[in-house]
Parts: C-alpha cells; structure tokens; sequence
C-alpha cells in the first residue's frame, strides 16, 4: 500500500495503482476516453491529464502512470496529486479543443447522442467554443460487418475497440491503419468482424464513430425505458438492460456483474430483439381439418380439455423448452402432476442430467468467476467459444494471464486461445483417468477445472461419460475443500432451473426420446420446445411464442410471453438464481405463460393452487428454498461427485459432436430475427470461402 | 503525409522465394521463440525489395502467415511507416525532399523536372523506369535540394544536374551519388570560409607557467575543409561507394559491406591485437 494525496484527501492505496485509480479511491472522478478498466492501457487520448508533485512538472497521464512511480517530497510526504488546479484545468481544455477540432460535430444526426463520453466531457470539462476555422479531417467509413455501423469522422482514436477485438474477444479483426491525422480504424480489406462479442465495441466506443446498426436511428436514450434482466440465449445468464419505448423493445445493453458477464455480452444476446417483433403468435389457435384457424382462449382451452379427458394419465406428457423461467416449468410440472403423470422432461437434447444423482452433477461448480483462479481447464465435449462466448472470454482472459494449461476433447474448434488437442471421443477421456500426459497435469494442478459440454452428454451413453469425467475429476483431485472443479456447461437458459424443480420423468415416466417416439403419447404439451419433434399421432399443444417447429406441428397453441416479457426467475449455469423483470407486454392475446397454465388447469378441472405470480413464487420457493437467494450461486453439496465418479456404466467410441451447428440460430427468438438470419448467412459464407 | 492506402490493382497472389524465405528465417531467428512477430518490419523491408520495390496485398497476407499474425496487424505497421510502398514504383524510385530547407534551395524546380521528365507524382512511368514522391525531410538539408533515387542520396541539384542525373539513369551510365557539384559531404562550397585563422586552434594557457602550445594542425587541411576527425580517422564510413557501384565491383551486399566498414572503424584502438 502506498500513501497519496488527492486533492488535499490522503488515500491509502495499493502500489500499482495507477493515478486514475487512486484519484477514483479518493472519490475525485477523472475524466478519460481511452482508458478502461478491462481493456490494456493505451495513454493516447490524454484526457485524463493531472497535475502531479513528486513527478514530472508537466500535464500527466493519470492512466497511464501508478502510484509507486512517484517520488515523495523531501521529508517523506507522500507525493500529490491536484485534479483541480489551474494547471490541469488548462489541459484539460486544451485536449477537448484538439479532440474536437477534427469531430464533425454532427450530434444531432449520432446516434450516440445523449449517451456519448465526448458530449458529456466536452461539456464538463472543455472550453465553450473553438478557435480551429481549417477545414476537418474526412474519414472514410468503413464496413466492418452488419451489426456494427460506422461513422469514422466521429473517430477520437481512443483505439478501445481495437484493444477490445484482439484481447478480450480474441479475434483481432479491428486495427488502426496509417497514422497520426490519418490513422483510420477498419478491419483487413473492410470484412466483417468475425468475433461473436463485436457488439461490445459499439458500447466501448466513447464516441459516436461506432454504433449498433440494426438500432441506428431507431431512438433516443432519454426516451426509452430501462429494465434490469437476464439473458436467456445461452446458460450463462447474462445481465442486460432491455431498453423499450411504448411496448416495444428498442435494444439491449449488457449490465455490469463481475461474477458473471463483467459488461459483456454476446451478439446473440445483444441483436435477437428484431426476433421479438416477428413471427409472433398473438392468439390461440386450434387445428380444424389439418388447418391452424385463429381461435377465443375458451375454444382453444375446451379443444385441449377434450383431448386430455379422453387420454389415459400415462398418455400425458409434456417437454420443457430452453426459455422458459422456473416459475412456468414449476408450475407445468404441478399441472401434470395433478394430471396423474409422471412424463414430463426438460432435456430436449437427451442429455443425460438427472438431479436424483445431486446438485453437483449437473452444475458449473467451480462458477464462472473461479475461472479467473483455475490453471489447468479440460474442456469435454464442448466449444464454449459458440456455446457460451462470454464465459469463453472468462477462459481467455485467465489464459492470457498466463500459467494456464488448456486442453480439449471432442472436436476441434478455434476457441480464440490455444489448447492441447487431447481426442476426439471418450477414450481420451478415459486415458486421462490412467496415464495420459494432460491427466498429470491435471493431477499437479492446484485448482483443475474440468468443464463437461452437452455435446458429451447428449448422447446414449452421455450418463457413463458424465460418471467418466467425475471420475477423472476426483482423481486428479478437482473435487476438494474450498475448490470444486466439475463443470457441467449448459447451452440452454431454462435446463438449470428446470433441473432444480425436478423437471425430469417420475417414476415410471417418459424421458423425451419416449415421448416424441410414434405412439409415446396421446397429448403432449410443449412449453415452448421447438429443437423436438412429436411423432404423428399424438395432439400436440404448443404454448410458446413463435412460429417456428413446435407451433408448426401444433394441434392447439397457446400464444405466451418472450423473456422480456415476463418477469421470472432463471438459474444459470452454475446454479445462480437471478431474477428477470418484465420490459415489455406480450402482443395480441398472449399471456405470461403461468397464467395460461393456470387458466388451463382451470379447464381441465385441476385448479393450481395460485393466482397470481407472487403466490407461485412463494410456493416455488417453500419447495426450493435455494431458489430464494437471488444472485447467488449455492455451494451444491460435492459429494454427489464421489457417488457419480463410483458409477460405473461403458463409454461408446464415438466421438463427441458439437451441440450447436448455428450459433445464430438456437431458439425460436433468434430464428425469428433477420439480423441473426444476416450474421448466419455471412459466417456460412466465410466458413464456405475458407474451405475453398 | 496523406491517407495512404492498398494500390487499386494487386497481383493475384505472392509466394516467398527461396532466398526470400532464407532471409526470414535469419530475420527471425533474431528473436526468442514465439516473438516471431517482432521480425515484421525488416521482414516487410526484405520482402518489399523482393516483390519490386512495393508491397503488394498478397505480400502483406503473406508475411503475416509467415510471422503468425493477423493481417491487420501487417497492415497497419505497412500503412505507418512511409518506407513502405504501397503502389508499385518505378526501377528508380525518387524521393524527392519538399521540406523548408530544399524547398528555399530550389525543390520546386527539381519537382517541375519530375513532373516533365516522370509524369504525374505516384505514377509509374510508361518504360518503367521511374517513379516519384515528394517526401519530408531527409537529413540532409546542408546538401539542399536532395533527393534520394532507390538508396541513394543525390544532393546539391539544380535542375540541369538531376535532368542529366535522370537521363544517365535511364540509359544506364554510370552516375555520381552525392553532391552533384564539387562538394565531397557537407563541407563549404570552395572550402572554408570562416574559423580559418590558425591562432584560433591554438592552445592558450592561462595557467601561470604553463607554455601555450602552437596549433596541431596544418592551416592548409583546415583550408579543405576536411574536419579534424577525417584526417585521423583511418576508415572513413561516410566515404564508402555508392551501394550500386560496389555492388557492381564485387557483387557483394552492399549493407553488410558497409556495416563492416562501419564495425572497423569504430572498433575500439587495440582490441584484438
Ligand atoms: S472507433 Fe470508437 S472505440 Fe474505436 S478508436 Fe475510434 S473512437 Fe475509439
Ligand atoms: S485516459 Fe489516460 S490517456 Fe486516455
Ligand atoms: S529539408 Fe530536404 S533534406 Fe532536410
């Protein structure tokens, strides 16, 4: 720790501080464009200039200089630091005259406008007007994908999009060509940026040069709404703003949570909001002679209640989709079980979870910050760059920290970090438990990390492989006091909570391969599980909310709510409950889909016993109770581990395939978007051109 | 300097040549492991020589496959320094220095002969054989106005001189490098002018008792011109051959031959012996 002064307040701070940190410990705000917290430093824009004394006698960057690097005064006085005096005042101004002589100042037509660094700052801390009558700097614009628009006169030259692209997202697209005046951010030869995190680079941008094109002139900050929720395009709960006028959705913006996204997220999270406004389902609709006609609530409800009057308990099921919160699954769950059948399952994919084998199975253990502490990752089965982009740069900032030793079964796939290519099927895995050489280096390791994706799970002998990969956690020691290294990766947002409530057959029930088989069931309901197909036969209810395979082969749908528009609860990956409020309506005659399940039980004479959202969530939490922590991870109990690693059970030699073929394309949302259809169109193309 | 971008039309691909290929890994074997990439500029150099002169796109793609970076990163180190070319140039290459001390000495009349005998600046001439860029500061604004022709300093022109210098280019007779009058380096024109009076070399004591010594040196080498320095020195660097004229004397690489003209006369007296 070392002592300074700012501003006439001495703060005790650690060494290697940089002056902005300091001044920021000592409450003193430092205004800046190029420095950020997450990203290396550069020292370019000299907007955080102050005045130091043990120091050089002139303007300093304060970003870019710690704390230790200053000298005390002749008796030992801990040098000064002056934010305030004539000096920096001085400088200050002086650096916004030159950042703005070359800003078009186009405010008015930016879509930064109201939200921008150089706007607030200009005002703050610059001079009222400019003595610069040349002509301005013009700068190209650039293409550098479909999400990101640019307008590169804006450009300040802060380069954080640049240090973005090739340190946290790993995919260094953007650079600074040419130099001084000159210098012009683009990609190589203006292709689109290829990393699945672009979106960032717009918001790290303080100024206007880069944008979100799908929302360019859509609207402005101070006229949207902003509700705090949680992303559901993947399993690592993501925070995020969603930012609506009037009812609709206008963009989303990550929020900051250092223990789970820190302030990314991905494309898909960020861009999926067009997905919200097409191919809605706003009313009911039943099937009459093999054709879907718009139906009143009552027909489609009285439609359903004939079905199921008429079919035997056992002939009942339902499938859990991937978006769906824990309220809906807890309470479909209930319905069915008053139904009398125990054939209800949330593993659309197969995988082979089962919350009977314990909290700990079925997890991410070790959570997504213990990442930053692990320093050997095996990954099985899994390409978390595609399955979780964010929780992938969790993994590539720790190995950019170096001491990191990665290694990878399953198959091979750019992960923007290097790893050792172990095997492509459980065999490898198995060489690990005995002599392989990364199974040393896993048993060496001081906190090993062993991360299960779906793709090794999600197949016939997925239970055996996740018995396997427990078993060579607990042999090189991952499972221990203080550490759990098991990892279980989930690609879908509801799987977790779903798990938790216990979403998976009863005794004697249908798993899902038994109820999509021909003559598996007589009435099935869908909550929005659209990666499943029912086999002719059965009547079909879909509750969801898009136009995609599960309404397609519905007999009955029920039209329900999208993520943001409902509020819920949603477990992440590892186990973190976090709750989702509610941004927008549903459209038409949709409802939150608690409340249909409600008014259905109604019908089919099997009342559920709440009648509004709060009532369900108490009950979900009496028979849950770690369901009640928000924003927390419980601890699960390891050693469901040890059992797990006991079971025995034979691993096929095939090798383990990838869960996800379309990273654009994985739910219902998305599939709806044209802006996910435009990446995933592009990425096949560049996927196509690299193969030539 | 200007926005500076990749010439319109590129070649459809560039392969290292063996030799090319021989450089690199000399270039970086400078580096320790995995730190390949710190070999990109004189890599980009080499490779410019290799490819003609510039550097095509291919060129660049390729010496980011060879280091293991990423093509912007090639890019933009090709884009920051000037002394890569991005568009192709002539078999000589003038740079023609535009900056205040040329320009007062008369940069403007040698730029009017490029535009005459050359054409357009930035464009190849129809045989080939020249090509021209104004550029800033050279060092060597005591020889004003200068240009440098492929990597050779031309200095002290009018525009009679370098229109010969040109035309004898062109036809392939030999050419003088340096100043293009009767200066040797940057010494005064016609000899010294000033500081001339030998009392001035003279060692004047001021301490009681001690005699004064008589100058060192012969009024006559002051008359030359010629810095002290020149007259001891047994080596002089600056006085080496042109690159072209040694390379034509023993086909030996001129850089090496002149780092080693260098190494000896700096090498310290009595090492080694
Ligand atoms: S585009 Fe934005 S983030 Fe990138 S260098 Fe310019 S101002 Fe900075
Ligand atoms: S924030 Fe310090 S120089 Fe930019
Ligand atoms: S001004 Fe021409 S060489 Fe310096």
């Amino acid at each position: 720790m070392a002592k300074i002064v700012v501003d006439g307040t001495e703060v005790d701070v650690p060494a290697e501080y940089t002056l902005l940190q300091a001044c920021e410990a000592a409450g003193v705000e430092i205004p800046r464009f190029c420095f950020h917290e997450r990203l290396s430093i550069a020292g370019n824009c000299r907007m955080c200039l102050v005045e130091v004394k043990g120091g050089p006698p002139k303007p300093t960057a304060s970003c870019a200089m710690a704390v230790k690097d200053l000298r005390p005064g002749p008796n030992g006085e801990p040098p000064v630091v002056l934010t305030k005096s004539p000096m920096v005042k001085k400088a200050r101004e002086g650096v916004m005259e030159f950042l703005l002589i070359n800003h078009p100042l186009d405010c008015p037509i930016c879509d930064q406008g109201g939200e921008c660094d150089l706007q607030d700052q200009a005002m703050a801390y610059g001079a009222d007007t400019s003595r610069f009558a040349e002509n301005k700097r013009a700068v190209e614009d650039k293409y550098i994908g479909p999400l990101v628009r640019t307008s590169m006169n804006r450009c300040i030259q802060c380069t954080r999009c640049v240090r973005f692209s090739t340190e946290v997202a790993g995919v260094p697209d953007l650079g600074a060509i040419g130099r001084g005046e000159d210098m012009e951010i683009t990609t190589y030869l203006e292709h689109a940026m290829r990393s699945e995190m672009q979106g960032n680079v717009a918001d790290l941008c303080p100024v206007g040069a880069l944008t979100h094109k799908p929302y360019q002139f859509h609207a402005r900050p101070w006229e949207l709404i902003k509700t705090e929720s949680v992303d559901v395009m993947d399993a690592v709960g993501s925070n995020i703003r969603i930012d609506t006028r009037g009812r609709e959705v206008m963009r989303i913006l990550p929020r900051n949570n250092d223990v789970v996204n820190e302030e990314w997220i991905s494309d898909k999270s960020r861009y999926v909001w067009d997905g919200l406004k097409v191919q809605r389902l706003d009313r009911p609709y039943v099937r009459k002679d093999g054709r879907l006609v718009a139906a009143s609530w009552s027909e489609a409800f009285a439609a359903i209640a004939a079905k199921v009057k008429a079919a035997p308990a056992t002939k009942l099921g339902a499938i859990v989709g991937d978006l769906a919160s824990v309220e809906e699954v807890f309470a479909l769950k209930t319905l069915i079980g008053k139904l009398g059948s125990a054939n209800i399952d949330c593993r659309q994919d197969g995988a082979a979870l089962d919350p009977a084998l314990g909290r700990a199975t079925y997890v991410f253990n070790p959570t997504i910050a213990g990442i930053d502490e692990a320093d050997a990752i095996l990954l099985v089965g899994t390409d978390p760059r595609h399955e979780a982009s964010v929780l992938n740069a969790r993994i590539r900032k720790r190995w950019r920290q170096g001491g990191l030793k990665l290694g990878l079964i399953g198959t091979k796939v750019d992960l923007t970090y290097p790893y050792e290519y172990l095997g492509a099927g459980p065999d490898s895995l198995s060489d690990l438990a005995g002599t392989g050489a990364f199974g040393e280096v896993l048993r060496k390791a001081q906190r090993p990390l062993i991360i299960v994706g779906q793709g090794a799970l999600a197949r016939p002998d997925g239970a055996a492989v996740l018995a396997l990969a427990a078993r060579v956690a607990v042999a090189c020691g991952a499972v221990k006091d203080g550490w759990n290294g098991f990892a279980v990766l989930h690609t879908a947002a509801a799987r977790v909570g779903a798990l938790d409530v216990g979403a998976v057959p009863g005794v004697g029930g249908l798993d899902v391969a038994a109820m999509t088989a021909p003559g598996g069931l007589d009435v099935a309901f869908l909550l929005g599980a659209d990666e499943v197909e029912i086999a002719p036969g059965a009547f079909v209810v879909y509750l969801g909310t898009h136009g995609d395979a599960g309404a397609h082969r519905a007999d009955v749908i029920l039209p329900g709510a999208a993520y943001p528009e409902k509020s819920g609860l949603y477990v992440n990956t590892e186990g973190r409950v976090q709750f989702a409020n509610r941004a927008a309506f549903p459209p038409g005659e949709a409802r939150e889909d608690w409340a249909i399940l409600r008014a259905l039980s109604d019908v089919l004479g099997q009342t559920l016993p709440f009648d509004n959202v709060l009532a369900l969530r108490a009950q979900l939490v009496a028979a849950y109770p770690h369901l009640g922590h928000i924003d927390e991870a419980v601890a699960a109990d390891p050693a469901a581990l040890a059992t797990l690693a006991q079971a025995g059970g034979t691993v096929d030699k095939a090798a383990f395939a990838l869960p996800i073929d379309d990273f654009f394309l994985t739910n219902p949302i998305a599939r709806a978007s044209a802006v996910m259809a435009e990446c995933s169109a592009l990425r096949l193309a560049a996927t196509a051109q690299a193969a030539e | 300097m200007s926005v500076r971008r990749l010439a319109a039309e590129q070649p459809e691909s560039f392969d290292f040549t063996p030799e090319l290929e021989a450089v690199a890994q000399k270039l970086i074997a400078k580096y320790p492991e995995g730190r390949q990439a710190s070999a990109v500029v004189p890599l980009l150099w080499e490779t410019q020589k290799a490819a003609g002169g510039w550097l095509p796109e291919p060129a660049i793609r390729a010496v980011a496959e060879r280091l293991g970076m990423a093509n912007i990163r090639v890019l933009e180190v090709a884009t920051f320094y000037t002394m890569f070319n991005l568009e192709p140039v002539g078999k000589y290459f003038v740079q023609l220095c535009g900056t205040t001390p040329c320009m007062l000495r008369g940069a403007e009349a040698i730029r009017h002969v490029c535009e005459r005998k050359i054409g357009h600046e930035r464009h190849v001439s129809a045989d080939g054989t020249f090509s021209w860029l104004e550029v800033e500061c050279l060092g060597a604004c005591t020889n004003a106005p200068m240009v440098q022709i492929n990597d050779d300093y031309y200095e002290d022109l009018t525009p009679e001189n370098f229109e010969k210098l040109l035309d004898d280019l062109a036809a392939g007779r030999p050419v003088k490098v340096g100043p293009q009058n009767t200066r040797q380096g940057s010494e005064p024109e016609g000899g010294a002018r000033v500081l001339i009076d030998p009392a001035l070399y003279a060692f004047k004591s001021n301490v009681p008792g001690f005699a004064d010594a008589p100058a060192t040196e012969t009024p006559d080498l002051l008359a030359a011109g010629l810095p002290r320095a020149a007259a001891e020195s047994p080596v002089d660097p600056t006085a080496a051959l042109s690159a072209a004229q040694e390379k034509a004397a023993d086909g030996a690489d001129t850089r090496e031959k002149r780092e080693a003209v260098a190494a000896e006369a700096t090498k310290p007296s009595g090492a080694g012996e």
